[in-house]
């Protein structure tokens, strides 16, 4: 078996010895470089575009709306988003025209040289302003849907009567959280080439090549087959390359249609930081009625997510923070109303954990914060209210498989030294000017698209053999650092009892691979990587049957087995497709039933400092405990929680997006930061295995999983630190010194 | 437009362009070593890193003109020395996800353990020495593991 096992990643070599090829690496002859005009404004209406005559224009190719030989928008869920501009101003990142050149310096001189007219109208910049309507601007009809771009309702139990019962305390409070760039250190980029024959082909940096490929289609008028995208090795995602990516490769498209050259359109940080999505900001009202034991019995929970101008993946994003904002907890009424507004920034998008964080923040704070008011334990009181096998969660969805939550959260606090560490801080804190807290919180993450997703998705994997007995993946699901490539190599391996060396997977190119879905949403290993199993499985057997080949006969038999069936049959592949699994079952209209085939449970605790003299907030420990099925790659499974612990640091305590008229004003690592190597602490991570019959040999969903936890848990720590109620992220120094001198 | 002689991955060089030019640029579009990467053409990532006679320097911040005469090396020099177990450390360590940065921690790892002369330097040095190159998505445990593992004699 080598699942299970550390080994080496499959492209590490290309990896460390900078030879692996990302999108900037490549060079075309007689390529052009592209770039983007954007709007000034917010909002308006565009008057006139001047392009100023120190140019010299016959050199240039110039793109505007109008050059668009099909539709003008970005096919995902809904039509509103335009590639470029043509009349109206939504967000101040609108791109507008395009222009591409054999000379990045000259280029830039004739970008600064183009000047859009726009007419301003008020913009709308805050939540806040969506819902008071005091401008409209997404969907105009006179309903009460203006400014909305979608709102859920999910109900369980009576909430009116837990909150109007004898024996209950009530709470309420409001939480706020930011929005937060995904920062992948390899920019935006792509390129493109238009022949008439081939039609467009795009290479670039990417989550999702056939998202790319939907929305090129319309765009171009062409068919399946003239529209060809190929993901080239790619620096980070984090979801800031899921939809993003099919404007971009939409806009090189464009220029290298009317140039007859090849474009290249790179972003620097400054342009990707400002224009490309990032993660939703929110706030969360959450009221609770609890009983003096702790018994959670009332959760009524009102959350809002700004979307930006357009809808883009919002409804989705919403979905998922819905459905998570309830916690693993089995309160018996429940009711969660959530919208997703439009406001005059650029559309904010996915961002690992979707929604997700943002929920879970205010009510992990939130619990955190009836504890302290009802003088409870906060252990105590998670633990009372854990979901258990056979409760229900807020979507009534009865928890089939064994979960013991209170286990996991035990070992993150003896791993935390958690009793003794909050009982020596609180005694020290009073004479100490660096203040120490710890604090901890609970979650559960669902493991692949929510409720009717997967079955509409309808996922294809393919594999094939070659004649030499390597067998080769063939998946739209792309590498992106968190490891697609070795673990459906190790898959693969294990199922055909074949030497991983002999397992390739195969570049994720639209024409030589089917359609797995997205890589998004913690799937690929459990459910493309379920596929990929049972295309091996199905592959093999075809050698079974043409009675050449027994399991487990060994690499040179199963060689001779492939060569002698593609000698006669000219290729050997073998495809799976996505079926709902019988006993899960999902309400799209009252939102009600299994949103998720599996979850993931969690418990993660922080240890911070906090310096009263300067502000400054440090996270000194942190354990990452969770059970999350079979554990297929221990390295990089470590590893992805890690590194999402890290982005959810900076997420609770460094990474604040300082907006202007809807544009982010610290579009620069300068002074967007980031935490460093000198930052970030010690990450101590924990697995528990409880094999999901969902996933390849037991394993679940943990992509995303490790972004929900630091924030509270951080937050949590510096309430206990310092005996304040904090309730947004970012939280500054300066947050900290306003909060203080309150 | 100026011709700068130097020394790239141990061989004599010549490099052509303008004095201003960034180095980062000069290597991967005349030099065609496309192993060092840009993440933010200002300083501060640290994915443009390469070393200027055995100093750890972002390219992105150094014009050409600066290094006439200079020993440079990158990521694509370091397959053939002594640093090699660096590169074989990342892989087992798990050092490397995306792999954008890596060349760019590899070369600034490089520089820490020619500094440490044979002694392992412990998790706070390697933390500091690191502070430059940004990582987003390891969270740096597996990368100080690697540096560690490979800094052993
Ligand atoms: S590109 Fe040079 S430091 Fe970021
Ligand atoms: S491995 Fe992706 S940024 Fe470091």
């Amino acid at each position: 078996m080598i699942v299970g096992t550390k080994i080496p990643r499959k492209e590490g070599l290309q990896k460390v010895t900078g030879a692996a090829r990302y999108v900037d690496d490549i060079v075309f002859p007689d390529m052009l470089h592209g770039v983007t005009v954007r709007s000034t404004a917010p909002r308006g209406k565009i008057k006139a575009i001047h392009f100023a005559p120190s140019i010299r224009w016959n050199e240039f190719t110039v793109i505007t709306a109008k050059d668009i030989p099909g539709k003008n928008y970005v096919a995902l869920i809904t039509y509103d988003q335009p590639f470029l501009a043509d009349t109206v101003i939504n967000h101040p990142e609108e791109p507008v025209v395009l222009l591409a050149h054999h000379d990045k310096h000259v280029l830039e001189e004739a970008r600064r040289a183009v000047t859009i007219e726009v007419e301003a109208l008020p913009p709308v910049l805050t939540i806040e302003e969506s819902l008071a309507k005091t401008q409209i601007v997404w969907g105009q009809d006179n309903s009460p849907h203006e400014n909305i771009f979608k709102e859920y309702t999910v109900v369980k139990g009576d909430v009116a009567a837990a909150f109007a019962r004898q024996d209950v305390s009530l709470f309420e409070a409001e939480y706020a959280t930011g929005a937060q760039e995904q920062l992948y250190i390899e920019n935006n980029g792509m390129i493109a080439t238009y022949s008439a024959q081939d039609g467009v082909t795009v290479w670039g940096s990417m989550q999702c090549p056939y998202y790319v490929h939907k929305g090129l289609l319309p765009l171009f008028a062409l068919g399946d087959d003239k529209v060809r995208v190929i993901q080239t090795e790619t620096g980070g995602g984090f979801g800031g390359k899921e939809e993003y990516p099919t404007l971009l490769a939409g806009h090189a498209a464009l220029l290298a249609m009317k140039a007859g050259k090849p474009v290249k359109m790179i972003y620097d940080r400054q342009e990707d930081m400002a224009a490309t999505t990032k993660r939703h900001p929110s706030k969360t009202r959450v009221k609770s009625a609890v009983t003096k034991d702790g018994d959670l019995v009332g959760l009524d929970i009102d959350f809002v997510i700004d979307g930006g101008a357009y809808n883009t993946l919002s409804p989705v994003v919403l979905s998922r923070g819905t459905i998570h904002s309830a916690g693993p907890y089995h309160t018996p009424n429940v009711r969660v109303h959530s919208r997703a507004v439009a406001t005059n920034s650029p559309p904010h998008g996915a961002f690992r954990g979707f929604g997700a964080p943002q929920s879970i923040f205010a009510l992990e704070r939130h619990l955190d914060e009836v504890a302290r008011k009802m003088a409870l334990d906060p252990v105590a009181l998670r633990k009372r209210n854990f979901i258990r096998q056979g409760e229900t969660t807020a979507t009534s969805q009865t928890i089939r498989e064994p979960v013991d939550l209170a286990a996991v959260l035990d070992k993150a606090l003896a791993a935390a030294d958690y009793d003794a560490k909050k009982k020596r801080f609180l005694a020290m804190n009073p004479s100490s000017v660096v203040k120490r807290g710890i604090g901890f919180a609970t979650f559960m993450h669902g493991a692949g698209f929510t409720g009717s997703g997967e079955k509409t998705l309808a996922s294809v994997v393919g594999v094939e053999a070659l004649a030499n007995g390597h067998v080769r993946v063939l998946a739209a699901s792309t590498e992106i650092g968190q490891g697609t490539n070795t673990v459906f190599a190790q898959i693969v391996s294990d199922t055909l009892a074949l030497p991983y060396d002999m397992i390739d997977v195969a570049q994720p190119d639209t024409r030589d691979v089917p359609n797995s879905g997205p890589t998004v949403a913690s799937r690929t290993c459990m459910v493309v990587g379920k596929l990929v199993q049972s295309a091996a499985i199905g592959l093999e057997q075809t050698l079974v049957n043409a009675g050449d080949y027994k399991h487990g006969a060994g690499a040179d038999a199963f060689a001779a087995a492939c060569a002698k069936y593609i000698a006669k049959h000219g290729s050997l592949k073998c495809y799976s497709q996505y079926q709902q699994p019988a006993n899960v079952e999902w309400d799209d209209k009252k939102y009600q039933g299994d949103a998720y085939a599996t979850y993931a449970w969690a418990a993660y605790v922080a240890e911070v400092s906090v310096d009263m003299a300067t502000y400054e907030i440090r996270c000194d420990d942190f354990v990452a405990a969770q059970e999350i099925g079979r554990v297929v790659h221990p390295v990089l499974a470590e590893g992805q929680i890690e590194g999402g612990v890290a982005q959810g640091i900076g997420y609770a305590i460094y990474e604040k997006v300082v907006w202007k008229e809807g544009r982010m004003a610290n579009g620069q690592m300068t002074n967007y930061i980031m935490p460093t190597s000198a930052d970030a602490p010690p990450i101590r991570v924990l697995f528990d295995e409880q094999p999901s019959p969902h996933g390849p040999f037991g394993a679940k969903g943990i992509g995303e999983l490790p972004m929900d936890g630091p924030a509270p848990a951080i937050l949590n720590a510096i309430a206990m630190a310092l005996d304040v109620s904090p309730r947004a992220i970012p939280f500054l120094p300066e947050d900290l010194m306003a909060l203080v001198k309150k | 437009m100026i011709d700068v002689k130097c020394r790239l991955n141990g061989k004599e060089h010549t490099l052509r362009g303008h004095s201003m030019a960034r180095l980062l640029d000069v290597i991967r579009e005349e030099a065609k070593l496309t192993g060092t990467k840009e993440g933010c053409g200002e300083g501060e990532c640290g994915a443009c890193s390469v070393l200027i006679d055995g100093v750890l320097v972002d390219s992105c911040l150094v014009p050409l003109a600066q290094v006439q005469g200079a020993e440079i090396t990158t990521i694509e020099g370091v397959a053939h020395s002594k640093h090699q177990k660096l590169q074989q450390a990342f892989i087992e360590h798990g050092g490397a996800q995306c792999g954008i940065c890596t060349p760019g921690m590899i070369i600034a790892s490089a520089a820490l353990i020619d500094r440490c002369q044979g002694r392992v330097p412990n998790t706070a040095e390697v933390r500091e020495a690191l502070a430059g190159n940004l990582c987003r998505c390891t969270g740096y445990m597996k990368i100080i593991d690697a540096v560690q593992a490979a800094a052993k004699p």
